[in-house]
């Protein structure tokens, strides 16, 4: 089952708080993160802690999935970060600014895990 | 112990200057008034790890070199690139910007700062029509009400609210937070909008429909107004469109709702639009919520040595600035820089995958206390002192206001500043030399 899903990155406290410590695990457990609503969560057979794929024309990263109540359906929320970054927009439309929200994406459960933040840069590095 | 009182919080654009830190040994062991940013700012950093030496990236990996050899090692990599990106600057001081616009201007580099991926848009804005804007004391003192647009306080300024707007109590405003409206205009119910008195949801995106709306309903045409703007029934914006017109003191805060949604920068040129209608019926002002606690400041320094607020090519041997062609995201996207420096930010984690993989494929010289995503695919690396704990510097809160960030402890970390004037001179030797 997949849905598809309007994309957006933000940031939130726990990721502020590990700003200065990005190879904490808590750096992690703030960041590797997909939110969506309870309803979309049950649409896609997942529950919160479910490992989901989610696949952008820009690549895909595995995240963990995380209900909130104030998404409505179809708006998916990563926090700012590698993550997210994987699958946003480069496109500036030539104004600078990167196209950090609103982006077409597909979600779907998988049986991968999140990669940590090394792993996930290392990616770049061998690409 | 020596406990010091009112240091500036060098976090987030609230730049909260009312910090007690309790130092013992040398070491941070109380912190009084600080948010958990703040909290884990100075507390934090001696929980977790640091860059503790200079480091040269060899068959893979970084591994442990003197300073003077990665001085020469990054000074080499500059001299020889034709087209260099610095990027960052924002978590560090004014003076530290000085000294980055002067390395950048040496070398012929292109220096952009983290409003590339911020409030970029809201400059461009400026540019366009203005932004017209208080200080936070006159918010504090006089906004009656105040709309949180495409931002989140809670979770991105935590003291905002209770220091500057919803909840402080001023000369004009002594009722708090029950002399205020508070209203949120957002895509999802934020922590923030359900604080507020009223939350306005919008369709994703649609954020200049709602501003032209307001406009059209503050100037006197209502009856062009669908029964839908964005998602919100026309009654629902009418009455946001009278609140604000009826308002002593309206202050606008905005977020990268505004700033990174479709529309991008002419969101903000909209809104700026709206404050000025508004301003023909009451006082409304406009104040972005500027994330990194001094990239106001690089805007600062970097208008008045440059003309220009970020984005800045010096290839010309003079300051050229065109944002959606001198941006850093635009030049890694196009794969123009050969090399890069990065410093008191952290492109790695928070450049889309194009640009980062550029990134990894050039050298990349990172100054920054902290590993981070830009770490991992840098090829020399300077440990540097946190600035406003172990230096000191001026920093500009959200609203342009500069503070003096104080020098809490002892570091053995060179400062920004000095690793910057190091690399400068031995770029001007080598330059020499040839």
């Amino acid at each position: 089952m997949k849905i598809k899903a309007n994309l957006i990155s933000g940031r939130t406290a726990d990721q502020g708080a590990h700003l200065e410590a990005k190879t904490h695990k808590g750096y992690f457990d703030a960041c590797a993160y997909c939110e969506l609503s309870p309803a979309d969560l049950e649409r896609l057979g997942a529950s919160e802690g479910s490992s989901l794929k989610v696949t952008t024309e820009f690549g895909d990263v595995v995240v963990f999935a995380k209900a909130n109540e104030g998404n409505p359906d179809g708006l998916a929320f990563i926090p700012m970060g590698p993550w997210a970054n994987a699958v946003l927009s480069p496109d500036t439309h030539g104004c600078g600014m990167p196209g950090f929200k609103g982006v077409p994406a597909e979600i779907e459960v998988t049986d991968e895990k999140p990669l940590d933040m090394k792993s996930l840069m290392k990616k770049y590095r061998e690409a | 112990m020596p406990v010091v009182k009112d240091a500036v919080c060098s976090l987030c654009g609230s730049l909260c200057d009312d910090i007690t830190v309790t130092v013992e040994d040398n070491k941070i062991t109380k912190i009084e008034n600080a948010c958990i940013l703040g909290h884990s700012k100075f507390v934090g950093m001696l929980e977790h790890d640091r860059i503790e030496t200079p480091m040269i990236r060899k068959d893979g990996e970084l591994v442990p070199v003197s300073y003077e050899e990665a001085i020469e090692a990054a000074a080499k990599i500059l001299v020889n690139s034709r087209r260099t990106l610095s990027y960052g600057w924002c978590s560090t001081s004014c003076e530290t910007v000085s000294g980055a616009i002067q390395l950048a201007e040496e070398t012929g580099s292109v220096i952009d700062s983290t409003a590339n991926v911020c409030h970029g848009p809201t400059a461009l804005a400026a540019q366009e029509k203005g932004a017209p804007s208080a200080t936070l004391g006159e918010i504090k003192n006089r906004a009656d009400v105040i709309i949180f647009w495409g931002c989140n306080p809670v979770h991105a300024h935590p003291r905002h609210m209770v220091r500057y707007s919803s909840f402080s109590k001023g000369l004009f405003t002594e009722k708090g937070r029950k002399g205020r409206k508070m209203i949120v205009v957002d895509v999802r119910k934020t922590d923030t909008a359900k604080l507020a008195d009223s939350y306005v949801e919008i369709e994703q995106g649609s954020d200049l429909l709602l501003v032209t709306a307001l406009r059209s309903i503050v100037n006197g045409h209502e009856d062009v107004i669908p029964e839908t703007v964005a998602g919100v029934p026309k009654a629902e914006v009418i009455a946001l469109a009278e609140t604000l017109k009826n308002a002593k003191f309206v202050c606008i805060f905005f977020g990268m709702g505004v700033t990174q949604s479709r529309s991008k920068y002419k969101n903000g040129d909209a809104m700026s639009s709206l404050i000025s209608d508004l301003n023909q019926h009451t006082k409304a002002v406009m104040i972005g919520m500027r994330g990194h606690y001094n990239v106001t400041g690089f805007g600062q320094v970097a208008t008045w040595e440059t003309g220009f607020p970020m984005a800045i090519d010096f290839a010309r041997g003079y300051p050229y600035y065109n944002p959606g062609e001198t941006g850093a995201n635009d030049l890694l996207v196009r794969e123009e820089p050969d090399a890069a420096i990065i410093a008191a930010a952290d492109a790695g984690a928070h450049f889309p995958q194009k640009a980062v993989r550029h990134l990894a494929r050039i050298p990349v010289i990172q100054i920054d206390p902290y590993p981070n995503p830009t770490t991992e695919i840098a090829d020399v690396v300077f440990p540097a002192a946190v600035v406003g704990i172990e230096a000191e510097g001026t920093a500009y809160r959200m609203d342009a206001i500069s503070l003096r960030m104080k020098k809490l402890i002892e570091s053995k970390f060179k400062t920004d500043e000095e690793i910057v004037k190091d690399l400068t001179a031995k770029i001007r030797e080598l330059k020499r030399g040839a």
